[in-house]
């Protein structure tokens, strides 16, 4: 087999990617635990692990730059080493939106305790069980698991939109329960934020595997629909 | 003006030696096309017969139709002329040693019975401008042979001794490969402007000058045509694994 | 190493040329230019004949040789590489040049001198022409072989007809080299003395035509070396002298005049 070093480099690539994503997901996992706890010991954990991910961030980002340059890599690779940029930052953007969350229970810690109309747990499972599986679509280069996660997006957004409507009914008729609402409101849209970065990696996993460009596919359809309707009307 | 080649079940052998097997092509009129493929792998025999410059070698023998423009070029006229209308850009450049510059570029005129000069300086001139040669060696047209040039210079000159006989086609064999990268870029640049004017095929086993140039590709091996597409596509998504292996280098 | 080989080498035609300086010079005149051999007995006279007879002779078998030699050259070469024709050529050609110069005098004496019932200048014109053929052929046949195949090639694909890149372009990238062999077969056939005893004979006074006999320097330095007067032993020595310095003066003036045509910076 030649280019043995190349292959080698991928692989050592593949390995760091998953060390990022496996400290993305222990983030998400102890900002929820956080919550539940109401323990701010565990959102220091998370502040150290955000310096984690980033000085990994930008390693990766170093290594896939320098394959670009040094190994000329072509098809299947060149699609591999983009596609490992991009999760890259879905990833770092996963440990932003822990980071997030673990700040408003750092601010929820304050307030009383509320009993709110809302499952975050419920939520924060769902998400990150989507980032689970978008990062095993990406170990066994599968399209078709990558594929199943772009529906799981839909469930998890209308966790949110279903929070949101809850909280506000929450901060108008209880208001002195406002601030524990508005917190629980932007952990839910952490959350939401979360589904879809998943949704972005299960992207570009298929990207990857199968070189097909699938984003932005129901704006799209939306565009051409209103593109033939405009001509519809013209004429 | 460039013209487009239509190639059908093309076989080419040397002697027993099954060179070319069933190739059929379309290359498009006013582009760069660059076939690449290991060694071996039929890519120069294929372009080499579509100036019946394979016939040189007396046993080679070819079956198939190549239609250049519409002319067919086994059947419709000898390869003496289709080799006027179709020129070619060797691997080594190979400037005529005992001719000067000058003498170089109109040397598929002269040499063919062209005799005014006053046209003969005209298209020198042109040529010489069209393979971006004309300003290095416009003062010495006549004083310096065509072998004291450096390389790079050597293969615009047999660039633009090709050209000067104004064909429709232009056939590169590696025409880089003894190039240092700075001629190498020059002479793809060159490419580039040359497009407009000739079809261009370019044979080469560098992929990334494929890649720079040429908006088709097509991809050889052992003798047959794997694939043949965009360029970007076959560097980015190849249909076929046997491409995938070859220019990610997986071969073996 | 590099200068004991030279000096071996040269060392013996110095030796010869200071020698033939020694014994002849001194018999070098105007009149040994301008003048014909005065009958025996008498002092003086020249080989001015045998300097004209001698020309004649290389003229005609120039004429004869190079253009057959060098075509025979360009068919090996270029059009029948590998042919059983060609094969058969080449061995010919071989076979012709280790033919003792003798017999080639005989030969030809049978061929022309016999039928026509004379000896003459033609004749002897073509007993060295032939001698040239071989020289000539298998010179420009290497010399054509060393022209790189991608000078051909080039040709070719510009919509050059073969026969045209063969005299336009391949002929005249080897031509340094096969005017090398010209001048190679020239200067040998130009001291050749034995075949000229049975074509062109000898004579005594002016000859320039081509149907009577003639005679030759090195024809003429035989015939003064053999015979048992001393005045003619002197000339001998002259002639031999002039011989030499002809054929080096006309090779020299070829090259120089071919190499007039060279461009700067090619080889």
């Amino acid at each position: 087999m030649t280019r043995i070093r190349f292959q080698q480099s991928l692989e050592e690539l593949k390995e760091q990617l998953l060390v990022m994503a496996g400290l993305a997901e222990q983030a998400i996992q102890r900002a929820i635990e956080a919550y539940r706890e109401r323990d701010l010991s565990i959102c220091d954990l998370v502040s150290e692990g955000e310096l984690a991910i980033n000085r990994l961030e930008r390693e990766i980002d170093q290594a896939a730059l320098d394959l670009l340059a040094m190994e000329q890599p072509m098809a299947g690779d060149l699609r591999f080493i983009l596609s490992v940029i991009k999760i890259n930052a879905e990833l770092e953007r996963v440990g932003n939106a822990a980071k997030s969350i673990s700040e408003r229970v750092r601010h929820m810690e304050r307030m009383a305790a509320a009993d709110l109309p809302v499952n975050i747990p419920k939520m924060a499972e769902l998400a990150s069980a989507m980032v689970r599986k978008s990062l095993q679509s990406f170990i066994e280069a599968d399209a078709d698991t990558a594929r199943s996660i772009l529906t799981m997006d839909d469930a998890v957004d209308a966790m949110n939109k279903a929070a949101f409507k809850s909280l506000i009914k929450v901060m108008e008729e209880q208001s002195h329960l406002a601030p524990q609402a508005l917190n629980a409101l932007m952990i839910s849209r952490s959350l939401e934020r979360v589904a879809d970065h998943a949704t972005n990696i299960a992207e570009d996993v298929i990207f990857w595997v199968e070189g097909a460009d699938v984003r932005h596919h129901k704006s799209l359809i939306k565009d051409t629909e209103q593109q033939d309707k405009g001509g519809a009307n013209a004429s | 003006m460039g013209v487009g080649i239509e190639v059908t079940n093309l076989n080419a052998w040397y002697g027993a030696n099954h060179a070319l097997q069933e190739i059929n092509l379309n290359i498009p009129a006013n582009h760069a096309t660059a076939l690449i493929g290991p060694s071996g792998c039929g890519k120069s025999t294929f372009v080499r017969c579509l100036n019946r410059m394979h016939e040189t070698d007396p046993i080679a023998r070819v079956t198939g139709t190549v239609l250049i423009g519409n002319l067919d070029i086994y059947n419709d006229i000898t390869p003496v002329e289709i080799r006027r209308r179709v020129g070619m850009v060797f691997q080594r450049p190979n400037p005529f040693p005992t001719m000067s510059i000058y003498d170089n570029v109109a040397a598929g005129l002269k040499l063919n019975g062209y005799r005014s000069r006053h046209a003969l300086d005209e298209i020198v001139e042109r040529s010489l401008k069209n393979s971006a040669l004309w300003d290095e060696v416009k003062d010495d047209l006549k004083k310096k042979s065509g072998a004291s040039l450096s390389g790079g210079q050597q293969q615009r000159l047999c660039i633009a001794r090709a050209l000067a006989v104004d064909p429709e086609v232009l056939l590169m064999d590696e025409p880089a490969s003894a190039l240092d990268p700075v001629s190498t870029a020059k002479i793809e640049d060159l490419i580039f402007q040359l497009k407009a004017q000739y079809t261009i095929v370019i044979v080469t086993h560098n992929m990334q000058q494929a890649a720079r140039v040429a908006e088709k590709t097509g991809f050889f091996l052992n003798g047959r045509m794997v694939e043949f597409d965009l360029t970007h596509k076959i560097f980015t998504n190849p249909s076929d694994k046997r491409t995938e292996d070859y220019i990610t280098g997986r071969f073996g | 190493m590099a200068v004991l080989s030279t000096v071996l080498v040269v060392a013996p035609l110095v030796a010869i040329f200071v020698y033939l300086i020694y014994k002849g010079a001194s018999s070098l005149s105007w009149a040994f230019f301008t003048e014909i051999p005065k009958p025996v007995g008498e002092v003086g006279g020249g080989m001015a004949n045998a300097i004209l007879g001698s020309a004649i002779l290389l003229a005609v078998g120039s004429l004869i040789g190079v253009p057959m030699g060098i075509s025979g050259g360009i068919f090996l070469a270029e059009f029948g590489r590998g042919t059983k024709l060609a094969n058969a050529v080449r061995f010919t050609a071989d076979v012709l040049n280790g033919v003792p110069s003798i017999v080639m005098g005989i030969a030809i004496y049978s061929l022309i001198v016999v039928p026509q019932g004379h000896f003459s200048a033609f004749s002897g014109g073509v007993v060295l022409g032939i001698m040239m053929i071989p020289t000539v052929c298998r010179t420009t046949e290497e010399m054509l072989l060393m022209v790189p195949n991608s000078v051909r090639e080039a040709a070719l694909a510009l919509g050059v007809p073969n026969w045209r890149s063969v005299l336009a372009i391949t002929v005249k990238t080897a031509s340094p080299g096969i005017i090398t062999g010209c001048m190679l077969a020239f200067a040998r056939v130009a001291g050749e003395t034995a075949p000229l005893i049975f074509t062109a004979f000898g004579n005594v006074g002016w000859n320039a035509r081509l149907n009577e006999p003639i005679t030759a320097l090195p024809l003429q330095i035989y015939v003064y070396a053999l015979s048992p007067y001393d005045d003619w032993h002197r000339l001998a020595w002259a002639g031999a002298l002039v011989l030499i310095v002809l054929i080096v003066l006309a090779v020299s003036l070829v090259r120089y005049v071919t190499s007039r045509g060279v461009l700067k910076g090619a080889s």
